[in-house]
């Protein structure tokens, strides 16, 4: 553990911060701005070597409000640069801020292939439901029926769930906050940054002009969070609520909501959070839980170990082939093989 | 002298010339037959053999974009040309003086390249109605319907006879008929008096690990090849001496592997590690594939989702402070135009080789063309100016990779090196140069903030900003694809700094011209007419030209490789001439980027899009129309 006590404004460039007032931007800014701090010190990252890439949209705006390295690229493509990025220097701590827009729409492939590397990137997904820079149009994670400009009479295409995606596209760290639960969305990337391979936070972030309250109905306010959505922690209890008396049990191959203390379930049937276990059945079940049936899992849902991480792969492949290699330099190469000499 | 040669089904008689009287300097050998035949190794173990014997060669590989084309059509024929001969030899040549043939459809596609004379070898075993019909023979007799009569065509049966030699291996059919090319090939090693080692060794290795006994059916085909051209007299018996080259260690290599190569001399020369991203595409494969190889140079490559990922990987790299490069060809190209901007608008370096092929769209993958220049120059948006350079021969893509790195990370740009499909697969014998002879590679880095603090849009005397690249303590910035104020970087919608910086942007680019050096004319300095090409042209045009010359005519050549900028002298070399012709393979490109600037001269075209290089033939017809 190093100690560089580096504070949130280390991290606050000069660049006045323009997204729209009551943008939850502005929150996730400031998790960010806590949680790297915390980083530094927990994995000795000195301060020169965050780096910040980001794609196209309101998010990716984002990068000029650090003052780390930054990259602010073109629409879709944070992924893929910020891949080429971490490969080129695996010393460097790189995060990517990305919505929904840019990762899972025009930079979908970039991002499941990322994923599926498991590149030691640590992707901060802006989901807002909808095209906030452009002004308004529906996004892959609107819900079915979403009335926006480019879908006048609501939207005939089902959203993807970027937890289901993240999980099916083999990633090995997932977790969800929202733009409100500040401290949450900290933990989560604190959490994320430790995570030896790709960790992608999903914050449920409100659109203030373009998509108000998308999140409200579980996420509005504190009271509204504590009913509509389950913060999982790993090795602790699945429970929710205001009085922490709901909770979450395995039956019938689903998962289901009860009270504890009625209808005969006790605490001992509650499920145990298991973030570490590497099969994934459980793990998009909670993912894809969705209001009003169930509440809305915030927290880190999947985190496992997995030893083949891209970027260090390459690196250490380069040194095994180097270090068994008779040819040294250029002029070895030039050399090798078959050569013949006219005199 | 006659001889008769006689089989089954087929009896013609055939002269041929054995007498060593009149021995030519330069011999073509075309290897052809179905995409499945191996004539691509036939052809580059003959090839092989003779550079390590000394002659000078360049080679051509001919093939169907389908990996294994319908057998025995004339769509599925691959072909192998190999020139090589005892003086300076520039092209694969235009037409063969030996055609091996393995089928009527390898006869029936490369009819037109046959030199009047010229030796036929085919597999008299694939004359059967079956093989006649399928390359679409309107009659039984192929050889008298392609007009052969006046060509010494031979018709042994290769398959029978390899059959034979091979009745002793305890191998499948399959695996027997398969070394057929190998007995075409001894054929071809006698007629030449090439000596079989080379092919040994190199086929003894290939199968070591999967199955010897096929290695060693392998060099029986090839030996009783040899013996049965040897033992029959129906060959005539050529020796063609060492070239007078270069004092020097030699080795053969291909454009794709130069290029490769390039790069990596690059990196060592510059400190930077190389980095590439990349996605398959032909015929660009192989310079992925070769540093993919290159790992003991501490190359990083990462084969990439796709071509635009390929880019971005790289862009990622370039802003993380390594060498950079991306390969692709056409249709790559227009996927990574977007990315391309950014890498101008960030002002980093960056070198993108495309191998160029017939286009638009998929076009004709596996055939040559020149016709992605406009697209290099200009296909992106905004004013978007970069460097592009062109390499003309398979070796000297090994320099203009090697340049084309140096320009981009000297001058913070990125450049767009040409190569195409012709020179990417050519290979000829290359003088091995010495790193020592190659310069240092000095970007602008950055180590620590100057007084006042770090600027990262200040720039050198080259207009180059600084490469201050993360992880470096002070230097934190902020770079992107939006406008950015002159000095600070910040996001900047200013009109006036827009002006300043595409001016800017523009001026950088043209401050290149610096470290161009001067075009060179080969011939005289004025004359009656001027031939102009660039890129993997030259060895036909400049073949071209030193034939006209020596026949008295009044013809130079100005062959240029940097093409923005153009060389300082481009005007001087231009105005020496009655009449200027701009040779390329497409319709009219560079002719036309002349024209916007240079519009002092008339620029007069010879263009050809057939997916082949240009025949040194064609290019005289019109040089001597035009000298008319």
């Amino acid at each position: 553990m190093a100690e560089y006590k580096y504070t949130p404004a280390d991290f606050k460039s000069d660049q006045e911060v323009r997204w729209c007032p009551g943008c939850g931007d502005h929150a996730i800014l400031n998790a960010v701005q806590r949680a790297l701090p915390e980083v530094a010190d927990a994995l000795d990252i000195p301060h020169n070597k965050f780096t910040f890439i980001s794609g196209i949209g309101c998010s990716s705006r984002f990068i000029y409000y650090m003052k780390t390295f930054g990259f602010h690229t073109i629409h879709g493509r944070a992924n893929a640069v910020a891949t080429g990025v971490k490969v080129a220097n695996p010393d460097l701590s790189v995060w990517v801020m990305t919505g929904d827009g840019d990762s899972l729409a025009i930079g979908g492939n970039h991002f499941i292939h990322a994923i599926r590397r498991n590149v030691n990137l640590n992707v901060v997904l802006f989901n807002n439901e909808i095209y906030g820079l452009t002004k308004g149009q529906y996004s892959p994670t609107s819900k079915l029926g979403k009335i926006t400009k480019t879908s006048p009479y609501g939207t005939v295409e089902k959203p993807f769930n970027p937890g289901e995606l993240v999980i099916g596209a083999k990633g090995t760290f997932f977790a969800r906050s929202v733009d409100m639960e500040v401290m949450l969305t900290k933990e989560c990337l604190v959490e994320g940054a430790k995570h030896e391979g790709m960790s992608v936070t999903e914050v449920l972030q409100n659109c203030v002009i373009f998509n108000d309250k998308t999140h409200a109905m579980f996420a509005g306010d504190k009271a509204t969070r504590a009913e509509h959505t389950i913060t999982l922690r790993h090795g602790e209890k699945m429970l929710f609520g205001a009085n922490r008396d709901k909770g979450l049990v395995f039956e019938n191959k689903k998962l289901k909501v009860v009270t504890v203390g009625q209808d005969g379930y006790t605490l001992d049937d509650v499920l145990t959070h298991d973030a570490h276990e590497q099969d994934t059945t459980l793990h998009v079940m909670l993912a894809a839980m969705k209001y009003p049936d169930y509440p809305v899992a915030l927290g880190v849902i999947r985190s496992v170990a997995d030893p083949t991480v891209y970027d260090r792969r390459v690196a250490e492949q380069v040194e095994e082939v180097r270090a068994a290699s008779k040819i040294k330099c250029m002029d070895d190469l030039l050399r090798s093989g078959e050569t013949w000499r006219i005199e | 002298m006659l001889y008769l040669h006689t089989n089954k089904s087929h009896s013609i008689l055939i002269e041929m010339d054995t007498t060593k009287s009149s021995v030519p300097k330069d011999v073509v050998i075309r290897f052809s037959g179905d995409s499945g035949d191996g004539m691509q190794l036939t052809g580059t173990l003959f090839s092989d053999t003779s550079a390590l014997m000394g002659n000078d060669i360049s080679t051509f590989p001919d093939y169907p974009a389908e990996i294994r084309a319908p057998q025995g059509t004339v769509a599925g024929v691959s072909g192998f040309q190999v020139h090589f001969g005892s003086c300076r030899i520039e092209n694969p040549g235009d037409y063969c003086d030996v055609l091996v043939a393995m089928n009527p459809a390898a006869l029936k596609a490369n009819r037109k390249w046959l030199k009047k004379g010229a030796t036929v070898i085919i597999d008299g075993d694939s004359i059967t109605e079956e093989h006649i019909k399928r390359a679409g023979f309107a009659t039984d007799a192929p050889i008298k319907e392609l007009g052969l009569e006046e060509y010494n065509v031979v018709v042994p049966d290769i398959t029978t006879m390899t059959r034979q030699a091979l009745a002793g291996f305890n191998l499948d059919n399959k695996s027997v008929v398969k070394c057929k090319n190998m007995f075409a090939l001894g054929i071809c090693f006698f007629m030449f008096e090439r000596p079989e080692d080379h092919a040994k060794v190199y086929l003894t290795s290939k199968f070591a690990k999967k199955n010897p006994e096929i290695a060693k059916a392998n060099i029986t085909a090839m030996e009783a090849g040899y013996n049965y051209a040897a033992n029959t007299h129906q060959f005539a018996n050529t020796y063609i001496p060492p070239a007078k080259l270069e004092k020097g260690l030699y080795r053969s290599i291909n454009g794709n592997v130069a290029t490769a190569w390039g790069f990596c001399a690059a990196s060592e020369k510059s400190g930077r590690p190389l980095f590439c991203g990349s996605y398959p595409i032909t015929p660009a494969t192989v310079i992925l594939e070769e540093l993919a190889k290159r790992k003991d140079l501490g190359v990083k490559t990462v084969q990439a989702e796709d071509e635009i990922a390929g880019i971005c990987t790289s862009i990622g790299a370039a802003f993380a402070g390594d060498l950079a490069v991306t390969t692709t060809s056409g249709p790559g190209l227009s996927l990574k135009s977007e990315a391309l901007g950014l890498a101008v608008m960030a002002e980093l370096p960056l070198v993108l080789v495309d191998v160029q092929r017939g286009g638009p769209s998929t076009g004709l993958p596996t055939k040559t063309e020149q016709s992605d220049l406009q697209q290099a120059l200009y296909g992106r948006n905004g004013e978007c100016p970069l460097v592009v350079i062109a390499a003309s021969t398979p070796s000297d893509c090994f320099h203009y990779a090697f340049t084309a790195a140096k320009i981009a990370m000297e001058h913070m740009t990125p450049v767009i090196l040409l190569t195409d499909g012709f020179i990417a697969n050519g290979s000829e014998p290359w003088r091995i140069p010495s790193m020592s002879d190659y310069p240092a590679i000095v970007p602008p880095i950055v180590d620590e903030a100057p007084e006042g603090g770090f600027m990262p849009y200040a720039r050198n005397e080259r207009l180059a900003r600084g490469w201050a690249f993360p992880g470096k303590a002070g230097l934190e910035h902020r770079v992107g694809g939006l406008e950015k104020h002159s000095l600070y970087g910040s996001i900047s919608h200013d009109p006036a700094n827009h002006q300043l910086m595409v001016r800017t942007r523009a001026a950088k680019v043209a401050k290149v011209v610096e470290d161009v050096p001067p075009q060179e004319i080969y011939g005289d300095n004025e004359g009656d007419l001027l031939v102009v090409g660039w890129g993997g042209t030259r060895g036909h045009l400049h073949n071209a030209v030193e034939q006209m010359r020596e026949e008295g005519h009044s013809v130079s050549l100005a062959h240029f490789n940097y093409i923005n900028p153009l060389p300082a002298n481009t005007a001087d070399v231009f105005k020496g001439f009655k009449r200027i012709v701009v040779c390329e393979l497409n319709e009219g490109q560079f002719a036309g980027y002349l024209r916007q600037h240079f519009r002092e001269f008339e620029f007069e075209q010879f263009n050809k899009c057939e997916g082949q290089p240009f025949t040194v033939v064609e290019l005289k017809e019109k040089f001597n129309d035009l000298l008319k």
